[in-house]
C-alpha cells in the first residue's frame, strides 16, 4: 500500500476516512446529530515499524441534521497482526457542536415515562421510506452502529448502514433508554451485508453506549 | 379526481390548455412545464374532482380531445409525485417498456437481448430519433445488481427525457440525431424481482452454484476480463465471479449483443449505486487505458457540471483507482473495441445507500443524466 502522500479521491484515503467518520459518530452522534464523510482534504501515511500504519488526514465532516459542514484533522492508526485489532482513531473538529439538548431531552423523556415501549422493523422501509416519528431513532441506530462498524474498520473495509432491521425498546431501571436490535451494515469492498445484534443505551447527558454487539450468520437464500 | 391525456391539435388548442394548465388547481404532469407544449405532444393533467366538470366542458367546448387514465383516489399527485419519482417492479417496468415502445412507434423499438436464468425476458429498448445513415449508438445498461434500485429507476427517466425533450433540449436533441442509444433498463430480472419479495439487500442473479446452500452470480464479475482476480471464487461471497466467464446468461446475452454491434456501438454506460463516482476502465487491473486522459477530461466535466448544478460532489477517474472490481463489463466492452466505457455509481455516499427515498429519484436521475449527456457529447466532438 502505498505510503506517504496519498491522493485524496482514492480508496486508502476514503476509506481511512470513514473510519474517523464512524469515530465521530460514536463520540457525538445522537437522535438529532449524525456526521457523513464530506471530503477528504488530504491524507498521508506512514508504517509504524511491523505495529501498523498511520494515516494523517485532513477531512470535511458533514453534520447531516443540520447541514454544516466543518473540517477536522484526524490520525488512524490500523494495528497489524492477528487478531486483528480495532483502529485507533484522534479527531479534532474546528467547530463546536450544535446544541441538540432540548430537542434530546423531548425525545428522552417521551419515551422513558411511556408505557408503551418502542418496537419497529426495517429502518428505512425497502422504499427508502422513514416515518418522521422513527427519524430520531434511525439516527440513533446509525450511531450505536457507529461503534460496531468503528471496531471492525481495516485497511480493506468501507462500512456503511445499510438498514434497521429491528430495534425494540426494553423496559430498564437505569435512567437511560435501552434497545435490542438487529443492524444490517454495508461492506463496500467485499459487497457483504453484515448482521449484527447489539444491544445499547442512550441518554441525553449520557449519550450511546453499547452494551453487547454479536455477529451473526447472514441467512442463506 | 383525473388525470387526462390530452393532444393539443392547433396553436389555438394549445394556449387554451396551457391557460387551463394554471387554473382551476389542475397539476401538469407533461411537460414539465406550460411552456414547453406545443400541438401534437402529449399532455397529462391532473384535475381534482371539484374542478372537473369546468376543464372537461372548456376542452369539449374548443373540440379538445382527451383520454382519462386511472383515476385516483382523492391522493395529491404533488405529494405521490410524477410515475418516473416511483420505483417500480419488475411486472410494472415490463409494461411500461410495452407501452413506450407501443406510443413511440417510429421512436422505439423493443429488442429482446436474451433471458434470464428464471427464463426471464431481456428487453432493451433502441432510441432511434433520426434517419441519419452510418449512425453509431449508446449503449446503457441499469440493474446489473438487483437492490440498486435507482439505477433502473435512471434507465426509466433517460428514456422519458428523451421522448420529452427531444427538440426541446439542444443536448439531447444533438445526441440523438447523432446516435442510437440502446437502453435495458434491467439487466437482472431475477434479482430485481427478489429484492421485490423475498431479500432487498439481494445482490447477484438467482442461477444455483456448486454450493447448494448458495445461490448467485455477480454478474459484474463474470464478464472476461481479467475475469476473478480479486473476485471470488467461492459461491457463497457477494462477488462470486461465477463458474467460468460469461457463465451466466444474462451476461452472456449483453455480451453477445455488444460484440454483433461492435461495430456501431461506440459508448458503453453501465448504471450502479452507490457512491457517487464516475469511473473508466480499467478496475481490473493498474494500468492505464490507451485514451485515459481524454476518458479523464470527459467524466472530470461531467463532475464538475454536476457541482456547478446540483451542489453534488461526484468522485471520478480509473476504477482501479477508485474502487478496483475485475470482471467488470465496462472493462470488457472497452476491451472489445468500445473505447468510450463507464461505469456511473449513483446517489449516496452511504447515508441511505441502496434504500434510497423516492424523494431523491428526481435529484440523483438529473445528475446521472448530466453525467451521460456530458460524456455523449465529447465523444461526438471527439468523433467527427
Amino acid at each position: 500500500m502505498a505510503t506517504g502522500e496519498l491522493n485524496p479521491n482514492h480508496f486508502p484515503a476514503r476509506r481511512a476516512a470513514k473510519v474517523v467518520q464512524h469515530y465521530l459518530n460514536t463520540r457525538y452522534g445522537s437522535p438529532y446529530r449524525l456526521f457523513g464523510l464530506e471530503e477528504v482534504l488530504s491524507a498521508t501515511a506512514e508504517d509504524v515499524d511491523d505495529t501498523g500504519r498511520r494515516y494523517h488526514l485532513q477531512i470535511s465532516a458533514h453534520e447531516i441534521i443540520s447541514n454544516r459542514k466543518q473540517k477536522c484533522s484526524a490520525e488512524v492508526f490500523f494495528p497489524r497482526g492477528e487478531p486483528t485489532q480495532p483502529a485507533e482513531v484522534k479527531a479534532s473538529c474546528e467547530e463546536l457542536l450544535q446544541n441538540t439538548t432540548a430537542q434530546e431531552e423531548a425525545l428522552y423523556q417521551r419515551y422513558k415515562g411511556n408505557h408503551s415501549l418502542l418496537s419497529a422493523q426495517y429502518i428505512p422501509d425497502s422504499q427508502g421510506n422513514i416515518e418522521p416519528d422513527m427519524m430520531p431513532f434511525w439516527h440513533l441506530s446509525i450511531a450505536a452502529s457507529s461503534f460496531i462498524m468503528l471496531n471492525e474498520s481495516t485497511e480493506n473495509t468501507l462500512y456503511n448502514m445499510a438498514q434497521v432491521a429491528q430495534i425494540t425498546q426494553l423496559e430498564t431501571e437505569s435512567d437511560e433508554l435501552k434497545f435490542d436490535s438487529l443492524m444490517l451494515l454495508h461492506d463496500m469492498v467485499s459487497q457483504e451485508i453484515l448482521h449484527w445484534k447489539l444491544l445499547f443505551t442512550w441518554s441525553p447527558a449520557g449519550g450511546v453506549k453499547v452494551q453487547q454487539m454479536k455477529q451473526i450468520p447472514k441467512p442463506h437464500h | 379526481d383525473q388525470v387526462l391525456i390530452i393532444t393539443p391539435e392547433t396553436q389555438e388548442q394549445v394556449d387554451i390548455l396551457k391557460n387551463v394548465s394554471t387554473q382551476y388547481e389542475t397539476a401538469l404532469w407533461q411537460p414539465v412545464s406550460p411552456f414547453y407544449m406545443t400541438e401534437q405532444t402529449e399532455v397529462h393533467l391532473f384535475v381534482p374532482g371539484k374542478s372537473y366538470e369546468t376543464v372537461q366542458s372548456l376542452l369539449q367546448k374548443h373540440d379538445i380531445t382527451y383520454i382519462e387514465m386511472q383515476t385516483m383516489n382523492g391522493t395529491d399527485p404533488r405529494s405521490t409525485a410524477t410515475f418516473y419519482e416511483r420505483y417500480h417492479s419488475l411486472e410494472d417496468i415490463y409494461d411500461w417498456l410495452n407501452r413506450t415502445s407501443h406510443d413511440n412507434p417510429t421512436k422505439v423499438k423493443a429488442i429482446l437481448v436474451g433471458s434470464s436464468y428464471e427464463k426471464r425476458p431481456l428487453y432493451a429498448l433502441k432510441l432511434s430519433f433520426s434517419d441519419r445513415p452510418n449512425r453509431k449508438a449508446m449503449w446503457i445498461d441499469c440493474g446489473i445488481h438487483a437492490r440498486e434500485w435507482i439505477s433502473p429507476a435512471f434507465c426509466l427517466w433517460f428514456v422519458h427525457y428523451s421522448l420529452s425533450f427531444y427538440n426541446y433540449n439542444k443536448e439531447i436533441t444533438e445526441i440523438l440525431n447523432d446516435m442510437d442509444v440502446y437502453v435495458l433498463p434491467v439487466l437482472n430480472p431475477d434479482g430485481y424481482k427478489y429484492t421485490w419479495t423475498k431479500n432487498r439487500m439481494w445482490r447477484k442473479n438467482r442461477a444455483p452454484s456448486q454450493n447448494p446452500k448458495c445461490i448467485g452470480v455477480d454478474l459484474n464479475r463474470n464478464f472476461d476480463a481479467n475475469w476473478c482476480q480479486g473476485a471470488s471464487p467461492f459461491p457463497c461471497s457477494e462477488i462470486y465471479c461465477g463458474a467460468f466467464p460469461e457463465s451466466e446468461p444474462e451476461s452472456r446475452a449483453v455480451a453477445d449483443f455488444l460484440r454483433q454491434h461492435k461495430d456501431s456501438i461506440q459508448m458503453y454506460i453501465s448504471i450502479h449505486s452507490y457512491s457517487q463516482m464516475l469511473l473508466f476502465p480499467y478496475s481490473c487491473t493498474l494500468e492505464e487505458a490507451g485514451n485515459h486522459n481524454d476518458l479523464f477530461e470527459m467524466v472530470q466535466e461531467a463532475a464538475q457540471k454536476i457541482k456547478r448544478f446540483y451542489r453534488s460532489t461526484y468522485k471520478y477517474g480509473a476504477g482501479a483507482k477508485t474502487i478496483l472490481a475485475p470482471g467488470g463489463s465496462d472493462d470488457w466492452a472497452y476491451n472489445l473495441g468500445i473505447k468510450y466505457s463507464f461505469t456511473f455509481e449513483l446517489q449516496d455516499r452511504g447515508e441511505y445507500g441502496f434504500l434510497l427515498p423516492p424523494s431523491r429519484i428526481a435529484h440523483a436521475c438529473n445528475e446521472a443524466l448530466t453525467a451521460v449527456k456530458t460524456v455523449a457529447l465529447k465523444v461526438l466532438e471527439k468523433t467527427q
